[in-house]
């Protein structure tokens, strides 16, 4: 028989995930009415391959099936990899992404709560490594008639009707190929896929995101520390690069609202497994994040950044960790705040 | 008497069903004189009493019958009077179901008291007064059960700014502080007077939670009536574990008391209401502490507060109350920090301030345990601001020095992080475990280094016994004629060079002080002792480094 | 005199050889432990030559049945070596237990005290002796000295303040792997 205490508030990790995915459907719902029904292709199948293989590696080391089956981490995990993959990626990219993520970022680290890594984030860095084409294909906005998408899912492939580079990508190739040359305002200016803001069309996926994260915020499923500070980080830092250099960095705005930016702050960035967990850790964990994406969008070889800004900081995680430990309960004179 | 004042918050905390209003429909109840009292002689923290008393003995109402062993100790009484019919061992009321030494009573239903005096403390020193109030049992009656005249000691400065009372009581279910302080609460005060003049404390702050409006009015009217400006009556919001001493310090002074230290060194001390009652009752009446007020809640029909005797079986208070049929366990204290009986026969004891009724519909078995998702939840949770989930990483996978460097006893086992944590992973438990493992690690360490004291001391004294042969063996046969010249001619055989020589002299001279440094820490051993004498220092080391172990989990001091 | 003084020297040298070796720290850890039952199941004749002898590589570190398992996985945490399990031939880990002498078959002819490395039996010749429950260490070597065997082991019985809370248990996940 259990001991004290007797009473446990009622709530689970189902609720928590199942809160989380509820949070992503207003930008998924943006999504679906700029750039089609595609990702909901996505979003099917990668949950029906989340499901299978979490099945599997639980079976495999003897863990009771149903309770963590029931749990919802795989669908999050799958939804997140669905929603950062570029929606009209051949079936099998997912689904191996999805394995990836799910066997051996979470299964061969243990399980739920144990892997170190995010792995959404490890199936999106694996890969646009390995097929960083493939990756790059997104839908145009606007093109949201079904079946050519679909034909792109799982037949054979006629692209260029459909496809448009993303604002993140249209901005760095033009940038670097044309050199000199280029600046952002005259290539946010020519293009078809930058909007007012951010990225046509993203730039309203990104706000459905936002409002999602608030939800999240106020069901204190996260806290404000990791959206805040990541987002302030990229802000402050594109903010100043533009001040100083407007002809090669682009501005705050549109960092914020392109790419995973918004998707990152709330929904990847604050996964609390692989990432900080002391109130002063989540802020250097975010702000790391938020850094490194920018340097990696601004210099790197890979349009966007967030996947392997966030690697990189759950490595760290640990370290932060330990080094931000908020003072004891009677321990805390160096702050002032007792005796 | 009550002002508005700046408040103070502790970090975390739940709010929990409360579950109150039940037992608090009716007044007070007395019971009936049971047919058999059981009274454990170690009822508090600290030394298990002596017993006073033999099978056969009539003792009275108020009657020691175990003597404080030592200071930090305290007497238990007869709760009425009759005839000790054994003095053995019974089961107590904890989760172990183990049993301790009881006194047995069987009552003779006169319930004739002792002699009662009136303790003058006015004209007593502070020592004389604190030893009376150990002869008359008075512990803290929060839970903690910990010796109040220990903690009746102004400590360094020789007066304090705050004495806090604490009538909280953040537990769900638990009502009997309330139903004290809405009947009892001049009592109360003139309880906290006394305790007052001994800590020389400036004022007295009443603290007790929002959701009992009763029981603030009450005391306030109280406050009102000893016409003492001193004396004044919080509301504190109401957040468990606001009841904990020290969240309590923390909320009304902005003070908090680290773990370990005393909260005396800070200016402040804390008592429950129960405890200033009891120190009432035996400077004023003479009485010592032989019974409380307990509550009966959970899965009964008719919850309430009794006064019990101690010693008295807890079936004998849950029968009134009507438990519904599916009670399948009784639980002492409340659902957030109570501890599961091992039955219903256990007696109630100094720390009984619930008697819970328990079922599978009240307390569903948590749905099992799951992985840590590390959400934080029990860090923003957790009153003591600790990181649980931390911990409970260390404790299961025992690695108790990890989890001590994350400050594992600084824990107070509030349950909050349990109470939230997503994952149902009973936090608690690991924290119990890992807890009372080290205790047994620091008792086999002890007793460890003791042991190999003891064999190096052995093996030097065999050694010396060797040479004091070795020497008289010498002088022997250097008596002898022949055998002179014969050990004259060993004596040149080996002929030691004068460096060996020195070297031989550095050597005895260093076991010399070895051996003298050994006698100097263990004077205990010296040999002109008799073994009788020996044995009972022995004994007697051997209960204070109990006593010691014993006490130093409890050392918090929360009352 | 100066003969007296010279064999006086030379035991006071071995003594100091043989007993005491100060200020070897590795000693001291491993010392520190062993559990101090002094009983010799290692095959040394105390906890401190063991310590000895594994500091120096001489003996393994699963020869000390009172430490059983967990004082062998200290050990080898200690010295980076594997971890062995308790060697059998050396002994089987026990419950605890001290010595009692039966009062009334004792004879009292102190052979038990000589037996007793941490001086735990007090009574003089021909005097009833009696065990010092506390300072008992358990390691059974009163046992075989004793003539009338009088004198047998209890297991130390767990009381109120002793007993320990247990490891939570996993009901559902029995085959739980990575539980370290
Ligand atoms: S509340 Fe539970 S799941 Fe969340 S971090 Fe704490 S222990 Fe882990
Ligand atoms: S039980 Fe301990 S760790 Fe958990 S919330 Fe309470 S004080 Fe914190
Ligand atoms: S009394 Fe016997 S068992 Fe106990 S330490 Fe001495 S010799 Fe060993």
């Amino acid at each position: 028989m259990h001991n004290s205490p007797y009473f446990l508030k009622p709530a689970s990790v189902r609720s928590v995930m199942l809160r989380v995915l509820l949070a992503l459907l207003p930008g998924i719902a943006a999504y679906v009415w700029f750039f089609g029904a595609a990702v909901l292709v996505q979003i099917a199948l990668a949950s029906v391959t989340a499901l299978l293989a979490e099945a599997a590696m639980l079976k495999l080391r003897g863990k009771p099936l149903m309770l963590y089956l029931g749990d919802g981490s795989a669908l999050v995990t799958a939804w997140l990899i669905a929603l950062t993959f570029p929606p009209i990626a051949p079936w099998w990219l997912t689904v191996i992404g999805v394995l990836a993520a799910i066997v051996v970022a979470k299964h061969l680290y243990g399980g739920l709560g144990q892997n170190p890594f995010n792995p959404a984030m490890v199936a999106f860095a694996l890969m646009i490594v390995a097929y960083p084409s493939l990756m790059s294909q997104w839908p145009a906005v606007g093109f949201t008639d079904f079946a050519p998408q679909l034909n792109a899912i799982f037949g054979p492939r006629q692209l260029d009707a459909i496809t448009m580079a993303t604002p993140l990508d249209a901005l760095r190739t033009a940038l670097h190929t044309e050199e000199a040359r280029a600046t952002v305002a005259g290539v946010l200016g020519s293009s078809a896929s930058f909007g007012n803001i951010g990225g046509k069309g993203w730039e309203w996926v990104a706000a459905g995101y936002f409002l999602g994260g608030l939800y999240l915020l106020q069901q204190r499923i996260i806290t404000w520390h990791m959206p805040a500070a990541f987002l302030l980080t990229l802000l402050v830092i594109s903010g100043a690069f533009a001040a100083f250099d407007p002809g090669h960095f682009a501005g705050p705005s549109f960092h914020l609202f392109t790419g995973g930016a918004m998707l990152g702050a709330f929904f990847i960035v604050t996964d609390p497994v692989s990432g900080c967990t002391t109130p002063r850790g989540k802020l250097f964990f975010a702000a790391g994040i938020g850094l490194l994406t920018w340097i990696i969008r601004a210099f790197g070889a890979y349009p966007d950044g967030i996947a392997f800004a966030v690697l990189l900081m759950n490595i760290a995680a640990p370290l932060i960790d330990m080094n931000t430990q908020p003072p004891v309960f009677g321990h805390k004179d160096k702050r002032g705040s007792a005796k | 008497m009550s002002a508005l004042r700046k408040l103070f918050r502790f970090h975390g905390g739940v709010k929990p069903d409360y579950h109150k209003h039940a037992s608090t429909r009716q007044p007070i109840a007395g019971t009936p004189i049971p047919a058999e009292l059981v009274i454990p002689l170690h009822q508090s923290i600290g030394g298990p009493p002596r017993p006073l008393v033999q099978a056969g003995e009539r003792v009275l109402k108020g009657q020691r019958i175990g003597d404080a062993d030592g200071n930090v100790s305290s007497a238990v009484h007869a709760s009425t009077s009759g005839t000790v019919t054994a003095v053995e061992m019974r089961r107590m009321p904890h989760t172990s179901g183990l049993s301790a030494l009881c006194v047995v009573i069987k009552p003779d239903g006169r319930d004739e008291w002792i002699a009662r005096q009136s303790f003058d403390f006015r004209n007593a020193s502070p020592t004389e007064t604190r030893d009376y109030l150990r002869d008359a049992g008075v512990v803290g009656l929060g839970g903690a059960v910990f010796p109040s005249h220990l903690k009746l000691n102004a400590g360094k400065q020789g007066r304090l700014d705050t004495l806090v009372l604490n009538g909280a009581e953040c537990e769900p279910f638990i009502t009997c502080d309330d139903v004290l302080m809405r009947e009892r609460g001049e009592a109360i005060l003139k309880g906290a007077a006394i305790m007052r003049e001994m800590l020389a404390a400036g004022r007295v702050l009443i603290g007790i939670e929002d959701n009992k409006p009763e029981a603030i009015a009450a005391m306030m009217a109280a406050a009102r009536a000893a016409g003492d400006d001193a004396i004044q009556v919080v509301a504190v919001p109401t957040r468990y574990p606001a009841g904990g001493a020290k969240q309590l310090i923390r909320v009304l002074t902005g003070i908090e008391v680290p773990h370990g230290e005393r909260s005396t060194d800070y200016g402040v001390q804390c008592f429950n209401v129960g405890t200033a009652y009891a120190t009432h009752d035996a400077i004023a009446l003479g009485q010592p502490l032989i019974s409380r007020i307990v509550t009966v809640a959970g899965n009964v029909g008719q919850a309430r507060n009794y006064e019990v005797l101690f010693g008295t079986p807890m079936r004998d208070l849950i029968a009134p109350c009507a438990p519904l049929p599916d009670s399948d366990r009784v639980i002492m204290g409340g659902p957030m920090m109570g501890f599961r009986m091992p039955g219903d026969d256990v007696p109630v004891v100094k720390a009984t301030n619930c008697v819970l009724v328990g079922s599978d519909a009240l307390f569903p078995p948590p749905p099992p345990e799951m992985s840590c998702i590390r959400c934080g939840e029990c860090a923003k949770v957790c009153p003591s601001d600790l990181q649980p989930f931390e911990m409970y990483w260390f404790a299961r996978a025992r690695l108790f020095g990890k989890a001590q460097e994350y400050h594992l006893f600084d824990c107070i086992e509030c349950g909050c992080c349990a109470y939230v944590c997503p994952s149902r992973i009973p936090l608690v438990d690991y924290y119990r475990f890992a807890k009372s493992e080290i205790w047994a690690r620091e008792v086999e360490k002890e007793a460890a280094d003791q042991a190999r004291d003891r064999y190096e001391f052995r093996l030097l004294r065999e050694e010396r016994e060797k040479q004091e042969k070795a020497a008289k063996l010498a002088a022997k046969t250097a008596a002898g004629r022949e055998k002179a010249a014969a050990a004259l001619a060993e004596a040149e055989k080996p002929a030691r060079t004068p460096e060996e020589e020195a070297k031989h002299a550095l050597i005895a001279a260093a076991l010399e002080r070895a051996k003298a440094q050994k006698e100097r820490a263990h004077p205990e051993n010296t040999s002109n002792l008799s073994p009788e004498q020996q044995a009972e220092i022995a004994a007697i080391e051997a209960r204070r480094a109990e006593i010691r172990e014993q006490a130093k989990p409890h050392l918090r001091a929360d009352d | 005199m100066a003969l007296g003084a010279i064999v006086l020297g030379g035991a006071l040298g071995y003594a100091a050889v043989r007993f005491r070796v100060e200020g070897d720290p590795l000693v001291e850890k491993i010392d520190a432990i062993l559990p101090q039952t002094q009983c010799g199941q290692c095959g040394y004749p105390g906890c401190k030559p063991y310590a000895q002898a594994i500091a120096k590589g001489e003996a393994e570190i699963n020869q000390c049945p009172p430490g059983g398992e967990e004082g062998i996985h200290k050990l080898a945490d200690l010295l980076g070596r594997e971890f062995k399990p308790l060697s059998a031939e050396h002994g089987i880990e026990k419950p605890k237990a001290v010595a009692l002498i039966d009062e009334q078959t004792c004879i009292g002819c102190t052979l038990c005290i000589q037996a007793c490395p941490v001086d735990a039996i007090v009574g003089a010749a021909k005097q009833m002796h009696t065990v010092i429950a506390g300072q008992c260490t358990g390691c059974e070597l009163c046992l075989p000295p004793c003539p009338v065997n009088c004198i047998s082991m209890e297991p130390i019985a767990e009381s109120v303040e002793s007993w320990k809370w247990k490891y939570p248990v996993f009901k559902l996940t029995p085959s739980r792997k990575e539980a370290a």
